[in-house]
């Protein structure tokens, strides 16, 4: 149906795709749970806070456990390279996950206050560690990561954890908690009312902020700060198999604006992060909750869309072993598999927007604090 | 060299950690079909009762399912933190089913979840009842897709080696998908999770008949339980995985060790009830057999030979002999990739490939394998035979003790009108453990069997690893140990103290233990 070429090119698409609705959908209630422990400050107001999220949180988290599995089956070496060599980073990405679904079911059983808050600060942890973590990591990708193969593609990663935790990388961190951040308060500023509406708008606007503001510093110090991209030096096949040992690959001053220097409409992917950034926070200030959400989700799809196409064909460049980089090309799975992937995604993904819409169709309104009293034995 | 003790740590983290996971798995792959029976009955009758059976079942679903989903997301990360080349080596397969897994079923479960538990007052009846059934459909699909990935690392069918990419590669999906080591697996495990379901509810209804608590609710509750877990359980023994005994080698050895059957009898084997197998003579020290049964059970013919395992260990040692060829004909290949001498020695002798790669445990350059090198690895190709004997013995024995609960459970019911005897009561009790206990060694009997490889015959475990320190596994290892024993407190205090507390915890007004209202802390 496809060649092979061109199937790869969906998958780098279709890995996109996943990692924004991960990023639109677990990211909403990532920044919610980030915001819990400030925007509710009595138990029945952070109950308020929980619930707005309590009937998706689940449903949205398999965006994240589908793209692990997608970038498994697509770029199996990607994901090998990746999960071992961020070894510790991975680690507290899970462990912080932990915290979520435990946090979700368990925290209202109990009446206790010093259960209920522990519950809630993990599910603050459960909720800013991952996007902080994924940040910095993307923070690494940017400036290569020092990994490297043998003849039989086994993978050795040298670097050290806090190697990870340069400040560049922490700054992508940043920019990325306070996207996520801004996402959680518009959600939470459409779905609650009075004082914790207030509150939650406070918190978007403030985010926001960061977001813009360090999301432009980024870029600057990508561009003059002295952080090389890459550039494949040598002719590569896009058909043939998978063999990221076969190409030369060298370090490149300006190699992360090479596609926007001959593409230049891609220059509408960032001004697509700052612009919905922006229009977001007038948005969610107007009280224009719905729309708001609409616009920092587009937001969400520009920024990563713009980090994508600087680094486009490349995924995850090695600073140790640059020849050993995996790029879109030669990283990936047999054409079989990606056309068959392709196809199942195909099938499946509007069905999952389909329910996952109805759900919060049947969901929908603002949930209050009278409503939370009233459903003691019931809501979270 | 790779480290043996990287090796063992990555191994008991997985174990460690894959167990653990399936103490909740399934509780939830059971209770789901409970509940929807449940709430069938309260749509069709419109009787309340049946509304509050399916709430309070599903309120300690709930508990057990938020650990499920924790510790579920473990095991998705653990192959490429630890299991990297493994990922590497099979990911154009095995990734598939993982990734299949989760659009087509666990979005579905897990959406479906929350309106389970938050729709009771916007949906109509019948739109929760779909609800519901979406969320049982997506469960027990969900379990469908790993089961097949998990099958194809038991008989791997349907991909070849691929010298350019040095990997396996998918060849035909649906041989995979259609696996019928996957598809017996399948069969056998969640209906091992349909009998934890129902021994769950009948259990702790017992507790509440014993205590005279909320009789109708746990009568009714019994009732369901005895006939959903009497026809899984029959379900668990006569679809079991011995339907999936004779397909490929991996079983084989498998069962050989299974059954400590060191020589080939000719048919029909008899059957090994018990014995004290003794691996280093490659007999059994003593043993107790009934004659004929074995070859019955393992092939249904009287027929067909079951071949011991010195014999397979004889043929193991061929194919080691001919995967040496096939790996100095795959260096060659990776230095010249036209070499076409090298090619094709490559193509005839690949099948052994793997079985070459198990000498990479001693020696980094197989040509240069010593004799006993060669010895060392055909004897690494049996698994430990006396665990697996003794595992496989116990699981069986308990699935017997629950076919027997079940059974008089059933009867029970259909002749005293819900009015049980108390030793049925107490046993019923007492029986709740057996379950958990049965599954745990159904899964040591299915991948410590499967040892020394991760793919059977394809890759062995001890390549498979992550290039990782050990202090970094002793550091995980002691993470995982902190969380899942913290976790696990955590939710048996819940556990227990809602089955005590019992429906009263729904604050309906309609049964006992109903909690106090107005103490709600601001």
């Amino acid at each position: 149906m496809f060649d092979y070429p061109t199937l790869k090119i969906i998958w780098w698409l279709l890995i996109g795709v996943l990692l924004i609705g991960f990023a639109i959908m677990d990211g909403h209630d990532m920044g919610v749970g980030t915001l819990l422990p400030f925007v509710g400050r009595t138990d029945n107001e952070r109950r308020v806070v929980i619930n707005t999220i309590g009937p998706h949180w689940d449903g949205n988290q398999v965006w994240f456990i589908t793209g692990g599995g997608a970038i498994f089956a697509a770029w199996p070496i990607v994901y090998a390279t990746a999960f071992s060599g961020f070894y510790w980073a991975m680690l507290a990405v899970l462990w912080a996950l932990f915290f979520r679904p435990v946090g979700f079911d368990y925290r209202s059983k109990i009446h206790d206050p010093r259960w209920r808050s522990t519950w809630d600060w993990a599910l603050f942890v459960g909720g800013s560690v991952p996007p902080l973590i994924f940040g910095v990591a993307f923070g690494n990708l940017l400036q290569g990561v020092p990994f490297q193969f043998d003849a039989n593609m086994v993978s050795t990663y040298t670097g050290s954890f806090w190697q990870l935790l340069n400040p560049f990388a922490l700054l992508v961190g940043v920019v990325s908690s306070a996207m996520v951040t801004l996402q959680g308060g518009v959600y939470l500023a459409h779905r609650t009312e009075d004082e914790i509406q207030r509150r939650a708008i406070a918190a978007a606007l403030g985010a926001g902020a960061v977001m813009v503001l360090g999301f432009v510093v980024a870029g600057l110090w990508l561009r003059f700060g002295g952080i090389d991209g890459y550039v494949i030096a040598s002719s590569i096949d896009h058909a043939t198999v998978s063999d990221p040992l076969a190409k030369t690959v060298a370090r490149d001053a300006a190699g992360w604006w090479l596609n926007y220097r001959s593409q230049p409409v891609l220059w509408a992917l960032p001004a697509l992060g700052i612009g919905g950034a922006l229009l977001a926070m007038a948005l969610a200030f107007g009280r224009r909750t719905g729309w708001a959400f609409v616009a920092s989700s587009l937001a969400i799809v520009g920024v990563i869309a713009t980090a994508g196409a600087a680094m486009f064909p490349f995924v995850m460049p090695s600073s140790s072993m640059p020849n050993a980089s995996l790029t879109v090309w030669d990283s990936v799975s047999s054409r079989m598999t990606l056309e068959l992937m392709f196809w199942t995604t195909l099938v499946f993904m509007p069905l999952i927007v389909f329910y996952t819409g109805w759900a919060y169709r049947v969901m929908r309104g603002k949930v209050t604090l009278s409503q939370i009293e009233a459903a003691e034995h019931t809501a979270y | 060299m790779i480290s043996e003790q990287l090796v063992d740590l990555s191994r008991l983290q997985f174990a460690a950690t894959a167990l653990y996971h399936f103490l909740f798995v399934p509780l939830t792959l059971g209770m789901v079909w409970i509940l929807l029976i449940m709430e069938s009955v309260y749509v069709m009758t419109g009787n309340v009762i049946w509304k509050d059976m399916t709430r309070f079942w599903g309120k300690l679903f709930g508990i057990n399912f938020a650990l499920g989903v924790t510790t579920g997301i473990t095991l998705e990360f653990q192959f490429g933190t630890n299991w990297a080349y493994y990922s590497h080596y099979v990911g154009d397969i095995f990734g598939a089913p993982l990734a299949i897994e989760g659009l087509m079923a666990f979005f579905l479960e897990s959406t479906f979840i929350g309106l389970f538990f938050f729709g009771w007052e916007r949906l109509s009846r019948t739109q929760h009842l779909m609800v519901t059934m979406l969320m049982a459909v997506g469960t027990n699909l969900s379990a469908l897709w790993i089961l097949i990935a998990n099958g194809w690392m038991q008989n791997p069918v349907g991909a070849t080696f691929s010298y350019q990419t040095m990997r396996m590669e998918m060849v035909d999906f649906w041989t995979i998908v259609f696996n019928p080591i996957a598809q017996a697996k399948f069969v056998h495990t969640v209906s091992a999770g349909y009998v934890t379901g129902a021994m769950f509810v009948l259990s702790i209804s017992s507790w509440y008949l014993l205590r005279g608590r909320n009789v109708e609710f746990a009568k009714r509750s019994f009732r369901v339980a005895s006939a959903f877990g009497l026809a899984s359980v029959a379900s668990v023994i006569v679809l079991g995985d011995e339907s999936g005994y004779t397909v490929g080698e991996a079983q084989q050895t498998k069962m050989a060790a299974i059954e400590a059957m060191w020589e080939t009898e000719p048919a029909p084997a008899s059957f090994t009830l018990v014995a004290w197998p003794n691996q280093a003579q490659m007999r059994n020290d003593w043993s107790l057999e009934i004659p004929w049964v074995m070859g019955l059970i393992g092939t249904r013919s009287v027929s067909k030979v079951i071949p011991g395992i010195r014999e397979i260990k004889a043929k193991n040692r061929v194919r080691i002999e001919s995967g040496m060829v096939a790996l100095a004909a795959l260096d060659a290949l990776r230095l010249h990739r036209d070499d076409a001498a090298a090619l094709q020695t490559f193509e005839r002798t690949k099948a052994d490939l793997g079985f070459g790669l198990l000498l990479k445990r001693y020696v980094v350059d197989v040509r240069q394998a010593t004799p006993a090198m060669v010895d060392q690895a055909v004897e690494d190709t049996i698994p430990r035979v006396f665990p697996l004997f003794w595992s496989f013995r116990v699981m069986v024995g308990l699935g017997c003790a629950m076919l027997a609960l079940f059974a008089l459970a059933m009867l029970s019911t259909l002749r005293s009108n819900g009015t049980h005897k108390r030793w049925l009561l107490r046993w019923a009790l007492w029986m709740l453990p057996v379950p958990w206990i049965s599954c745990e060694l159904g899964w040591i009997v299915a991948e410590y069997g499967r040892q020394p490889w991760t793919i059977y015959g394809v890759l062995p475990t001890h390549l498979s690893v992550s290039t990782l320190s050990v202090g970094s596994l002793y550091g995980s290892l002691a993470g995982f140990l902190a969380f899942y024993t913290a976790l696990l407190v955590v939710e048996l205090f819940l556990m227990v103290k809602f089955a005590r507390q019992g429906p009263g915890s729904l604050g309906t007004g309609r049964y006992d233990s109903e909690p106090a209202t107005g103490s709600v802390p601001a």
